[in-house]
């Protein structure tokens, strides 16, 4: 009897995964678990001699053992969703277990390694600038200059910190890296820690993520002689959204709340526990290791357009008929991606609107969608490509509703350090649920009270509202330490320009 | 509490470099809060002032400083699972949870392509219907 191969993402597991394994199992058959083939609308995906099925249930045993099923989907490496990508940082995704070492070395896994720790350590630098990588967290900082800076730092102790605090909503492409295929970013943490001369690295994962946790711990005892002298070892963060920034991150592992820093100094140059410090994304890491391969610089730098070099492992969430995770070279336009690979929304409503780059990130009109996938291009348009992750709305969406949570998300998550972020949040909030009751008919209890002498006592109209409202965004966006406060006007001025009607 | 249990969670992580997050995880999880009398004996033992211990308890959603015995339900309510209509799922379930189960709002799980989720004792359920979720609830 052939092997059966089911994926033992966590996405996987919630549809019920472990059930099918353990089913398939007692018919008799011998089964592997993989990474995740990214297509999360088959999961939980049968693969039986490359031939795939799913959605599969308990019920379907039998009747794909016989080959009888109908939830065939045919040969999944033929599937368009997969033939249309250009897979490189998620090259193994569905085709290898995840903590198998026979089979990561098999897939050419330590090559790029060897071959790093070869060569001097500014020649590896040159070849991470030469590939054009920039950071896949958000800001998209060219990640070879970073490397520079930290590598030339004067520093006894240096680090190699990867951010795996991945709290964006409608992301989850470091979990399923993390999940699927650690040791590559094991790999690519080596060959930082060569580069700029570190000997100890962080992973700081959200408590969220309890697989990926428990997957990189097993990874790294498993990889400990192929990383050998460097060290590595998995933080833990505790639930706090903005210890993704990455000095909040810094100081949540140093043990401390996670408040942001002022910079500078630059991480790179004082970063953990005071240390010259790489901070990466875990996507920015796991793709050095085929930059780093031979020719591999080379080839990363011809993908892309512009200024925004390689491939992108762009996340279809939200409500999406086909979501999953789709990596492709920059320059795809977001119509290609909802409506063309995603196959339009899951309701099977019109898509009303698109917000790309997580809780921070603006909300984009069909009118939009011609954009490239870009980064000049995008903040071109008063949006980001953050993190690359696309949730879809279908016309019951309430934008001025997502606006408010904006705010709400904004003062939940807060740090507290700075001003326009910690009140603006909360005062933004106010002022979104007076918008839309129509403004405010009387100056409030504070505002009336006598020593307020420069606070008008009466009310306010809609349009001095929104006049407020556009102050407020601006005092964050200019004045916040971090994104978290700068970022927040950008998903709600893009809802209040596109749909003024939400906002009663 | 027993003192020698919490000694012992003290004494495995004190060596470690920014011992105190890993530490609270320990206590947390073994405890199911972190209280005032755990956060004196960990500040003593880090050097550190009870009110910089506190400081950290209070700023981390994971870390709690009174026991809540009830089982939990997280429910995903961020942007992603809003768009797949988690929002119309809350009435139904807070009305089922009532005051035996704590139903948390938490925002992503990273299951973001087939929302609703949610997570009950460490487990994980995606493309949650208002009855699936009921039942998740009630059966907490």
């Amino acid at each position: 009897m052939s092997t059966v191969r089911i994926s033992d993402d966590a996405l996987a597991i919630a549809l019920g995964a472990d059930e099918l394994a353990a089913a398939f199992e007692q018919a008799g058959a011998t089964v592997e678990r993989t990474s995740s083939w990214g297509m999360h609308w088959l999961e939980p995906l049968v693969e039986v001699d490359g031939m795939g099925f799913g959605p599969a249930t308990p019920a379907d045993v039998p009747a794909i053992l016989a080959g009888t099923s109908d939830k065939g989907i045919g040969a999944i490496a033929d599937h368009p969703f997969i033939k249309g990508q250009q897979r490189l940082t998620f090259a193994r995704a569905g085709k290898t277990r995840p903590l198998s070492l026979e089979d990561y070395q098999a897939t050419g896994g330590w090559s790029a390694l060897t071959r790093a720790r070869a060569m001097d350590r500014a020649d590896v630098v040159a070849e991470v600038i030469e590939s054009g990588l920039r950071g896949r967290g958000g800001a998209g900082f060219p990640a070879g200059i970073k490397w520079r800076t930290v590598m030339e730092a004067a520093g006894d102790e240096k680090y190699v910190v990867c951010n795996a605090d991945e709290g964006d909503s409608g992301t989850f492409a470091d979990r399923m890296l993390m999940e699927g295929d650690p040791f590559q970013l094991i790999e690519g943490m080596a060959i930082a820690a060569h580069a700029v001369g570190a000997g100890q690295g962080y992973i700081y994962v959200r408590s969220e993520y309890p697989h990926a946790i428990a997957k990189l711990d097993k990874a790294i005892e498993l990889a400990a002689q192929h990383i050998a002298p460097f060290q590595l070892e998995v933080r833990v963060g505790a639930g706090a959204y903005v210890c993704g920034e990455e000095t909040s991150l810094l100081n949540s592992i140093e043990g401390k709340r996670g408040e942001v820093r002022a910079k500078p100094p630059l991480p790179a140059l004082e970063g953990l526990f005071g240390k010259p410090t790489v901070v990466n994304n875990v996507l920015t890491l796991a793709a050095v290791p085929h930059i780093m391969a031979e020719g591999g610089s080379g080839l990363y730098v011809r993908l892309g357009i512009d200024r925004s070099k390689g491939t992108m492992p762009i996340q279809l969430a939200g409500n999406i008929k086909h979501g999953g995770l789709y990596e492709t070279a920059f320059g795809i336009s977001l119509d290609e991606l909802v409506n063309r690979i995603g196959g339009g929304t899951a309701s099977g409503r019109p898509v009303k609107a698109v917000q790309v780059g997580g809780p921070l990130g603006a909300y984009l009109h069909p009118s939009e969608f011609h954009l490239p996938f870009d980064y000049e291009a995008y903040a071109g348009a008063d949006a980001l490509i953050g993190h690359g992750g696309i949730t879809v709305f279908d016309d019951s969406a309430d934008m001025g509703a997502m606006a408010r949570f904006a705010f709400q998300f904004c003062a939940a998550e807060s740090c507290g350090k700075c001003t326009p972020c910690r009140i603006g949040s909360t005062r933004g909030v106010e002022l979104i649920d007076r918008i839309r009751t129509g403004g405010k008919v009387m100056a409030d209890a504070v505002e009336g009270l006598p020593q307020m002498h420069n606070a008008r006592k009466t009310g306010r109209t809609r349009e001095e509202e929104l006049a407020l409202l556009n102050d407020l965004m601006e005092a964050m966006q200019f004045g916040s330490l971090c994104a978290l406060g700068g970022f927040t006007p950008y998903p709600v001025r893009s809802a209040l320009k596109h749909w003024p009607e939400d906002f009663g | 509490m027993q003192t020698s249990e919490l000694d012992a969670i003290i004494a495995e992580h004190s060596g470690r470099k920014g011992a105190l997050l890993p530490m609270l995880h320990a206590v947390q999880q073994a405890y199911g809060c972190i209280d005032a009398k755990a956060e004196k004996a960990i500040a003593e033992a880090l050097n550190l002032s009870r009110a910089e211990v506190h400081g950290v308890v209070s700023f981390y959603h994971d870390f709690t400083e009174a026991p809540d015995p009830r089982p939990v339900v997280e429910l995903c309510r961020a942007e992603a699972c809003k768009a797949r209509g988690v929002e119309a799922l809350v009435a139904a379930a807070e009305a089922a949870a009532g005051e035996r189960v704590n139903l948390k709002e938490v925002y992503c799980l990273g299951l973001c392509s087939m929302g609703p989720s949610a997570r009950v004792h460490g487990k994980l359920y995606a493309g949650l219907d208002e009855a699936e979720l009921v039942k998740l609830v009630t059966t907490a």
